[in-house]
């Protein structure tokens, strides 16, 4: 798409050249060793914790290997890969994001394998008033809700659960990923927001996760890819096996992630 | 211009290739993507794009804020650039590096700031919330405030910058003439920086346009409400390109328009 290409060239550009420049640099001084150098992973945000710890494992059993990650939104991520990263390994937070990239023959065989599964949870304010107990309570006069943008995954997901429960909220906000919404809950701004079941663990000092039954309708998949032209393609299919794996399971699990 | 000016203009019509070439670098590199924006721009859909009820909303919503953070950078930055360049006071030289701040601030980190006093639990906030029953968060005025905070820096330097370079002696002779302060100040010393007001109320107006981090961290996002035209730019990327392109082209439109009119006229005249 020449329209895509175009806005990721100018938007993305000086967003691109850091990671790119990063990667250089790194990959230049790390050609001791079999095995050795940079694996560049790009991961959705909500990935960031059980990733991070996935990394240091990867790193005691590769020895002289760095995993660089670049967390972020996952359409702004495809965006950037579609634009020619050079990237080892993609998890997404939804197929629909992953699916550019595939479209793009950056996945081999377009095979990509999904590794979890993620509910969305209402986040309450620990401290705040316990007027919110199921989803309908979210519709209630006087109170400040805030939900992802639709046009996010987490804000698909929303409005998906709502509609299913037959449920009107008005937000206040219509935040730009799902990090944005539990910050104004953990602030104490908003009284209540849908955010996913990790992103509330992630911050269980502040905030509170109160499961509801119509979540189940809108349960996001999470695809992992080892990318075509990855610059270490032992080591990307190496850490995709790791997710994989029971201990790659582990570490999900207890960032609140659901196995598939 | 001064005729010594000129002379030197004419010095410089062959510029030294090792200037001219970054020079010409430098523009490419400022200009080039802007006009990006131009080339992929979805031309024949353009008109029936613009006419969609949530750009003409954010458009809207985006001049109404702007102007309004101008009046407020105007009523409070002019007499804060006036006590910056004329009332010595211990601790001036830290007092201006905190009024320029916000300059050099991640705008996220303001949108921050400003949750964490005047957000509902906020130092200022609650008691607002208490007292009065206003919280400014997710609304209108909450923009409003994101923008003023980020955009007053601009007023206040170019003010300051006219105050420093006005003569002192038409505000003396005022006085000798038996003029009040208050006199002095609106009847010698604001027409006298007029046009450094104007400079900086045209720079605070465009940055106030196109403020984004503060105003998603502190206003939120919400159609009509809070969602400003680089707010509907950002989510509009998310899922359709050729529309954010669309909402970029008009706020560079109207911020090139605005810079173009005013900032030559009240900038560059002495």
């Amino acid at each position: 798409m020449p329209e895509l290409r175009a806005v990721t060239a100018t938007v993305a550009a000086l967003a691109l050249a850091a990671p790119v420049l990063a990667g250089c640099g790194d990959t230049g001084k790390a050609t001791s060793g079999e095995g050795a150098g940079t694996l560049s992973v790009f991961a959705a945000a909500s990935l960031t914790e059980p990733f991070t710890a996935l990394a240091r494992t990867f790193e005691s059993t590769h020895p002289g290997v760095k995993v660089r990650f670049n967390f972020a939104g996952s359409s702004t991520l495809a965006r950037q890969i579609t634009q020619g990263a050079p990237v080892d390994v993609f998890a997404a937070a939804s197929p629909a994001t992953m699916r550019p990239v595939v479209d793009a023959g950056r996945v081999p065989g377009g095979r990509t394998a999904v590794f979890a599964r993620n509910r969305l949870v209402i986040a309450v304010p620990k401290d705040g008033p316990a007027r919110v107990r199921s989803l309908g309570d979210l519709a209630g006069p006087g109170l400040k809700v805030v939900l992802c943008a639709r046009q996010v995954p987490c804000g698909a997901a929303a409005v998906k659960s709502l509609d299913a429960a037959g449920v009107r909220v008005r937000p206040v906000s219509q935040e730009q990923d799902v990090k944005a919404v539990l910050t104004k809950v953990r602030m104490g701004e908003a009284d209540a927001g849908l955010v996913y079941r990790s992103d509330a663990g992630s911050a269980a000092a502040q905030v509170r996760g109160i499961e509801f039954p119509e979540a189940a309708k809108a349960i996001n998949d999470y695809p992992i890819a080892a990318l075509s032209e990855a610059p270490q393609p032992r080591l990307a299919a190496d850490f995709v096996r790791l997710v994989q794996s029971g201990q790659g399971r582990a570490a999900l699990t207890q960032a609140g992630f659901e196995a598939p | 211009m001064t005729a010594g000016g000129r002379a030197a203009g004419h010095v410089a019509v062959r510029p030294p290739l090792i200037l001219l070439l970054p020079a010409l670098l430098g523009l490419a590199f400022l200009v080039l993507p802007l006009a990006g924006l131009l080339v992929r721009a979805p031309w024949s859909t353009l008109g029936t794009r613009l006419a969609e009820p949530q750009v003409l909303e954010a458009l809207r919503l985006s001049l109404v804020t702007a102007t309004l953070a101008t009046v407020v950078c105007l009523l409070l930055g002019v007499p804060l650039a006036w006590v910056l360049a004329r009332v010595p006071f211990p601790g001036a030289r830290l007092v201006r590096a905190l009024v320029t701040v916000p300059l050099v601030l991640p705008p996220v980190v303001g949108g921050v700031a400003l949750l964490l006093v005047l957000g509902r639990r906020g130092l200022v906030g609650q008691w607002l919330d208490s007292a009065f029953g206003i919280t400014l968060p997710f609304t209108t005025a909450g923009v409003v405030l994101a923008e003023t905070f980020v955009a007053m820096p601009f007023l206040v330097i170019s003010v300051e910058g006219a105050l420093r370079a006005a003569d002192p002696r038409y505000e003396e002779a005022a006085a000798t003439l038996g003029a009040g302060r208050w006199t002095i100040f609106r009847r010698v010393t604001l027409p006298l920086v007029a046009p450094g007001i104007a400079a900086g109320a045209v720079l605070c107006w465009a940055r106030a346009l196109g403020e984004f981090g503060a105003t998603i961290t502190f206003a939120g996002n919400f159609p009509g409400r809070t969602q400003t035209m680089p707010l509907a730019v950002y989510l509009a990327l998310e899922t359709d390109p050729q529309a954010a392109i669309v909402l970029s082209l008009v706020l560079l439109a109207v911020s090139v328009l605005v810079l173009a009119a005013l900032r030559d006229r009240w900038v560059n005249s002495p």
